[in-house]
């Protein structure tokens, strides 16, 4: 009904991607913030996880625009 | 709550409202399309088979569902997929095949109007009541978890909490209605799942993999008396109640969780199937539940087994690993899942977990509320209070304002449900008791009512009322052993006690099942059907012309849809017997 939800789920998601990613860029290589995640820097892959899903989002939301108004 | 409580950092707070900024937007942006009762109450019935889909399943993955499981995956192992695998599945697959032709080809906007259709007011009128209290009741208890939560764990004002969580799902729910509900309910689905795949990533890399916690839980699964394997197996000991945890055998799985509790509750329980009422076309109405088959199935591997994880850490030592204790020795397992985000996860993805449980928590609220308004104003106020009239503008008006009044006050009175939970401990016990006695004997009138036209209105209520009688009684009569209240049973005397409380549970279903099912057709071959043939069309399976193969692709089939589901479903079982 009225707006196509693919593309508030994509934005938000590449919002929170990139948001995670940068963090954990920052947070590069800080032993002590990552001792409980096994010295996995699970802000940068998580944040490039959601920044990929996001955007595949908004790439399906552009295409099915698209095809609506030609 | 020493055990699991934790601070959040501003990259936490953040997530948090980047997230909640989208769920308001969502109701905001949905605001100038909700011009009469059909758009606010019903979608407008034009939901996409994969949103409803989505949203079908995430109106059942609450948070009381995520923390719960979690917590049986430390109690009872892989068993606990009996709730999905068995437990959800068939009769995921039975309702989109077999009963939403005729739930959504009968344009009854609610379970409780095609019972009107179907057979008679009383009826109708009857379990739209109960409904609707239920429903209320349920939502007051999702907010006082919730608030709790947030006061345990988070260190939050408790009466803050009921409020804000409250005007949040008030807002998207008053501008956005059921669109707002199912549209945020997609949202939650990806966020849980996002949110809570990176502990199950580390927790398998913590303990070695699939393998290396099998082999670290034999000495614990050995201590308490079962055989090494009876955590990581789900049907290999259930030839005997005393072998696996559950305290149930194989029949009773089957019976009681397979077939009554489960198609009781997937088949009939408005929440739900209005999720699938709101698709767009009626082959979209029948892909919803299979579409919500599909995560559905893969949904233990997120919850059940960090479970079974957390049950291997708190046993080793040096893992820095604990559970708040109820009372020495007895661990709280409903914090597990919050134990596991507190074990793992540093600044910025906890932010992400602890934003999944929240939001988990307020669609649970949100579901509840936009199943309640529907009813209230379909079949209570528009049946008894204020009939349709000849002006239909007039009238789309009116039932809108009567819809979005319906939501202030349903979030009302679910405020006042919550203190009264946190007054009476027991309550949440007592409502989910109840909620089992009501689905079973209503899966057996719907299931009678669509599959035999000789099934009488008189019959049906009648039916109702027995199966609920039953399993009071049943409920009244019987104990689980070890049972410290008059809440969990046994409230007239104490004739038979059970293993455990799931048993009792499936047993109650299974009796009040029974009961309806009996009396419904004695009753149904003894009285007049009142009902023309006429008036079935569209209601009885006899009685429906057959839509023959559907004019669509043949992958988006919904049978070619439902044989994926169980055959994915039956290698799951294979794979994890």
């Amino acid at each position: 009904m009225g707006i196509d939800i693919k593309f508030p789920i994509g934005l938000m998601f590449t919002i929170l991607g990139l948001l995670l990613t940068v963090f954990g860029l920052v947070t590069y290589g800080d032993a002590q913030l990552y001792k409980p995640s096994l010295g996995i820097n699970v802000n940068l892959w998580s944040g490039l996880g959601m920044l990929v899903f996001g955007l595949i989002m908004l790439f399906f939301a552009w295409q099915s625009k698209k095809t609506k108004t030609p | 709550m020493t055990g699991a409580s934790f601070t959040l950092s501003w990259i936490d707070y953040t997530v948090m409202i980047v997230y909640f900024a989208f769920v308001l937007g969502i109701g905001w942006a949905l605001k100038r399309y909700m011009k009469d009762a059909n758009a606010f109450l019903e979608a407008g019935r034009s939901m996409p088979a994969w949103v409803a889909g989505l949203a079908f399943i995430s109106t059942n993955l609450g948070a009381l569902e995520v923390m719960g499981m979690t917590g049986s995956g430390a109690k009872y192992g892989m068993l606990t997929t009996h709730f999905y695998w068995v437990g959800a599945i068939p009769a995921m697959v039975f309702l989109a095949l077999f009963m939403m032709p005729f739930y959504y080809g009968s344009k009854a906007r609610s379970v409780p109007e095609y019972l009107k259709l179907r057979f008679d007011e009383k009826t109708r009128g009857l379990n739209a009541i109960l409904f609707a209290v239920m429903t209320i009741l349920a939502s007051g208890i999702s907010m006082y978890a919730l608030a709790i939560l947030m006061e345990r764990v988070l260190g939050w004002n408790f009466h803050l909490s009921l409020v804000l969580s409250a005007a949040i799902v008030l807002g998207y729910t008053y501008l956005g209605g059921l669109s707002s509900a199912i549209y945020n309910e997609v949202l939650q689905f990806f966020i849980i799942v996002i949110g809570l795949l990176p502990i199950v990533i580390l927790c398998m890399q913590d303990l070695g993999g699939w393998a290396g916690m099998k082999e670290q839980l034999v000495p614990i699964v050995s201590a308490k008396g079962f055989a090494p394997d009876t955590w990581t197996t789900t049907w290999k000991y259930t030839g005997s109640a005393a072998a696996n945890p559950l305290g149930v055998e194989w029949y009773g799985i089957f019976a009681g969780l397979g077939f009554v509790l489960s198609f009781g509750y997937w088949c009939t329980n408005f929440l739900i199937v209005q999720r699938a009422m709101s698709a767009e076309s009626p082959t979209a109405a029948r892909n919803t539940p299979l579409i919500g088959a599909l995560p559905k199935m893969f949904i233990p591997f997120l919850i059940i087994v960090p479970g079974i994880a957390a049950l291997v850490l708190l046993n080793k030592h040096g893992s820095g690993f604990t559970l708040p204790e109820i009372s020495p020795g007895h661990y709280n397992y409903d914090y597990t899942i919050i134990a596991l985000l507190k074990q793992y996860l540093p600044a910025g993805v906890l932010g992400l977990g602890i934003t999944a449980l929240l939001a988990s928590f307020m669609s649970g609220m949100a579901g509840n509320v936009s199943a309640f308004n529907t009813v209230w104003t379909y079949d209570i106020y528009q049946s008894y209070i204020r009939p349709v009239t000849s002006d239909k503008a007039a009238d789309d008006k009116h039932y809108l304002f009567v819809g979005r009044m319906a939501t202030i006050f349903g979030v009302i009175v679910s405020i006042a449900a919550a203190y009264l939970a946190s007054l009476f401990g027991n309550i949440m016990d007592f409502l989910q008791t109840i909620f089992s006695m009501i689905n079973a004997p209503l899966f057996a009138v719907i299931f009678l009512g669509m599959f035999w036209k000789r099934t009488t209105g008189h019959a049906a209520f009648t039916g109702l009322l027995a199966g609920f009688t039953i399993a009071l009684l049943h409920h009244g009569l019987t104990v689980p052993a070890g049972a410290a209240t008059l809440v969990k049973g046994g409230w007239i005397c104490n004739l038979h006690t059970y293993p455990v409380e799931m048993a009792q549970n499936f047993w109650t279903a299974i009796f009040a099942f029974s009961t309806s099912a009996l009396i419904t057709v004695v009753l149904s071959v003894l009285t007049k059907q009142k009902k023309s043939d006429d008036d079935l069309r569209g209601l009885v399976y006899s009685l429906t012309p057959k839509l023959g193969v559907e004019q669509v692709a043949w992958y988006r089939r919904s049978t070619t849809l439902a044989i994926l589901v169980l055959a994915i479903g039956t290698i799951l079982t294979i794979l994890f017997w």
